[in-house]
């Protein structure tokens, strides 16, 4: 790339938008996985003993339920990533390359 | 009535004693896991040769061409996570300690979604063979490839060391064979494929291996599920009457029982995943940031399904093979130590067929993972060492890819040694150790190079090396080094894992390196950061797959 054509995509709208679109996506669903994970992380550490409560009378405890669950997450969370990066942002990406490729 | 009870524990008592025949005299060969391991071995050598042929240039040496697609990478990428560390491992720590074990599990996991938002495609889209490709896109080649190198091979060859340790004692176990034969074995396996197949062979033995290993783990968690009538609270139940801890094994004990602890374990697991430069180097082999994304939905599936079954396999376990005598030893211990039980399991449920297949399984399961180190540390010496930074980009395709082989014969060697070396060492810990090593020496570079503008040659190399300095000395002066292998008193730093620590000193050191670095290579290197953002989040100038 010559310095003209990155000033030229630097400023296109399109990579403007695309930027902004990906960086949401990306940064909350990062977050969300921070949080989901070292919030349970802390829990262990602090008050294992929420975790060892028993779930419905029975044995199987609140903590196994909470491990699946966030197993369950952690792939809902790639899945919700790429279905967006398909269907919003490769889009986008795909009509700025048409762009600047002319 | 007394007749009665004698009567239910004759069989027991016999079993007993034929095992105790069995530990005393030299362990037969068990010829059903020999064959089925035969069969397995013949067929890859197979793909080898289908795969050498088709293995001409470097790009097909060290990515396979670029032509795999989503779901093929995917499986890869989960035959490597799901290692015989991870399937022994983990299923053992479940085994004596319950719920612990899944808390592994969990990070190793947690860790795959922010590989996927942050890293794999910008991987892709900025680099070509190797992690340093991209480390060093905007920054001076020669340190910074040296650095990224070192990094490359400590890691590869601990986690080399980790799994040739675990598999000579598996497959002297499982197979009647020496454990000095048995790691010859593996090394001389592990470079065949990676001399002759490159990637491209690395990568299908991979496939295959996860393919077989997911459904040995499916069948045997169905068989577990049949036992218990299809109902985790009758697992749970039998698991926490007849398990020493009770109940205790239902919720966390004692292994994140301290919060610094914990953190540092779980930012090891997570981040640590993002720096193993064999996971790193398969993102090369799609052909696009598309498909690299695909792969990782796919690889998490893969991983947390295989989570899943071990948390059956290691709580049935503590029924089914906890309760049988016939599966310990006259003082009452697992034969063949903690990490046999998901191999115990598989003969519970399945028999001696069964058990023929997974043991075949788990020696594949290694040659898979270590072909993988193994060409990651030989494209390293190969293409970051001597083609970039001794021959500066002037070397032949044909002495890159010579160079890349002998590396990998020598890795090969060095493997072999190593191995014979450390003998006993719990294996799902070390690999937990390699991960702290590889979050603090690899993924702060790789991470900051990418997403911070400011870093400049001088702060990657210092980061790097901050990272793999303080990394190793606190784990030689953590619990397990310091007090239980050089058996001083008191650890001089008392957490076991030292991740928060050595990863946030990478981080500082790079940063304070480069906002420091007022020289005019540092400000050109800050300006050429708008291109390689463009280029990592279009893709516009990445490289493509090669036609076949």
């Amino acid at each position: 790339m010559s310095p003209e054509d990155i000033e030229l995509i630097r400023q296109h709208p399109d990579f403007i938008q695309l930027v902004r679109r990906k960086q949401r996506l990306y940064w909350s669903l990062t977050a969300a996985m921070l949080v989901i994970y070292y919030g349970f992380v802390l829990l262990v550490a602090f008050s294992p003993a929420h975790l060892g409560q028993s779930l419905s009378g029975g044995v199987t405890t609140v903590g196994m339920l909470v491990g699946v669950l966030i197993v369950l997450t952690a792939f809902a969370l790639t899945g919700f990533y790429v279905y967006r990066a398909n269907n919003v942002i490769d889009p986008l990406n795909e009509k700025l390359k048409q762009e600047c490729a002319r | 009535m007394k007749r009665l009870l004698a009567l239910f524990l004759l069989p027991g008592l016999l079993a007993t004693d034929l095992a105790v025949a069995a530990e005393n005299s030299a362990r037969p060969l068990n010829w059903t896991a020999i064959g089925m391991f035969m069969v397995f071995v013949l067929f890859t050598l197979g793909v080898t040769r289908w795969a050498a042929l088709r293995t001409r240039s470097t790009r097909d040496f060290y990515t396979a061409g670029g032509g795999m697609t989503g779901f093929q990478n995917g499986l890869a990428i989960a035959g490597d996570m799901i290692s015989a560390a991870s399937f022994l491992g983990i299923s053992a720590m479940m085994f004596l300690n319950g719920y612990d074990g899944l808390l592994y599990a969990l990070g190793v996991l947690a860790g795959w979604p922010i590989i996927l938002f942050l890293i794999a495609e910008r991987l892709r889209n900025l680099g070509k063979y190797t992690f340093a490709d991209v480390v060093s896109y905007r920054l001076e080649q020669t340190p910074v490839r040296l650095t990224s190198a070192f990094g490359t091979l400590t890691v590869a060859l601990m986690y080399l060391v980790a799994q040739m340790v675990g598999a000579g004692k598996l497959i002297e176990l499982l197979f009647g064979i020496d454990y000095v034969y048995a790691v010859m074995l593996v090394g001389v396996l592990m470079v065949f494929y990676v001399t002759f197949g490159g990637m491209l062979a690395t990568t299908w033995v991979q496939i295959i291996k996860a393919v077989m290993l997911l459904f040995g783990t499916s069948f045997m968690a169905f068989m577990v599920l049949k036992h218990f009538g299809f109902s985790i609270e009758a697992m749970f139940a039998g698991a926490t009457a007849v398990h020493a801890k009770g109940t205790a094994i239902m919720a966390p004990g004692g292994l994140l029982s301290n919060p610094i602890d914990a953190i540092s374990l779980g930012l090891g697991m997570m981040f640590g995943t993002a720096g193993l430069p064999h996971i790193l180097m398969r993102f090369f082999t799609v052909s696009d940031a598309k498909e690299a994304r695909k792969s990782v939905f796919y690889a998490t599936g893969f991983i947390g399904y295989f989570y899943l079954l071990l948390i059956i396999v290691g709580f049935g376990a503590i029924v089914m093979v906890g309760t049988d005598p016939i599966f310990r030893d006259a003082s009452g211990a697992i034969i063949g130590g903690g990490n046999m039980i998901a191999v115990h399991l598989a003969q519970a449920v399945g028999g001696n067929l069964f058990l023929g297949f997974i043991s075949a399984v788990a020696f594949a399961t290694i040659l898979a993972v270590v072909a993988g180190l193994a060409l990651s540390g030989a494209s390293a010496v190969s293409h970051d060492l001597y083609a970039c930074v001794i021959r500066k980009g002037r070397a032949t395709e044909q002495q890159e890819m010579r160079v890349s082989r002998i590396a990998t014969l020598c890795i090969g060697v060095l493997a072999i040694i190593l191995g014979l070396m450390f003998e006993s060492q719990n294996i799902a810990f070390l690999s937990g150790l390699v991960l702290a090593i590889a979050a603090s020496v690899n993924f702060p570079v790789l991470f900051l190079s990418m997403f911070w503008k400011g870093l400049t040659t001088r702060g990657a190399v210092t980061g790097s090396l901050a990272g793999l300095v303080s990394a190793i000395a606190l784990l030689i002066l953590s619990p397990a080094v310091w007090v239980n292998v050089l058996h001083h008193q008191q650890a001089l730093f008392p957490y076991s894992n030292p991740a928060l620590f050595s990863m946030s000193l990478a981080f500082f050191s790079a940063w304070l390196f480069s906002v420091t670095d007022a020289s005019p290579r540092a400000a050109l290197e800050r300006g050429r950061y708008l291109e390689q953002f463009i280029r990592s989040m279009t893709g516009i100038g990445a490289s493509g797959a090669s036609k076949h």
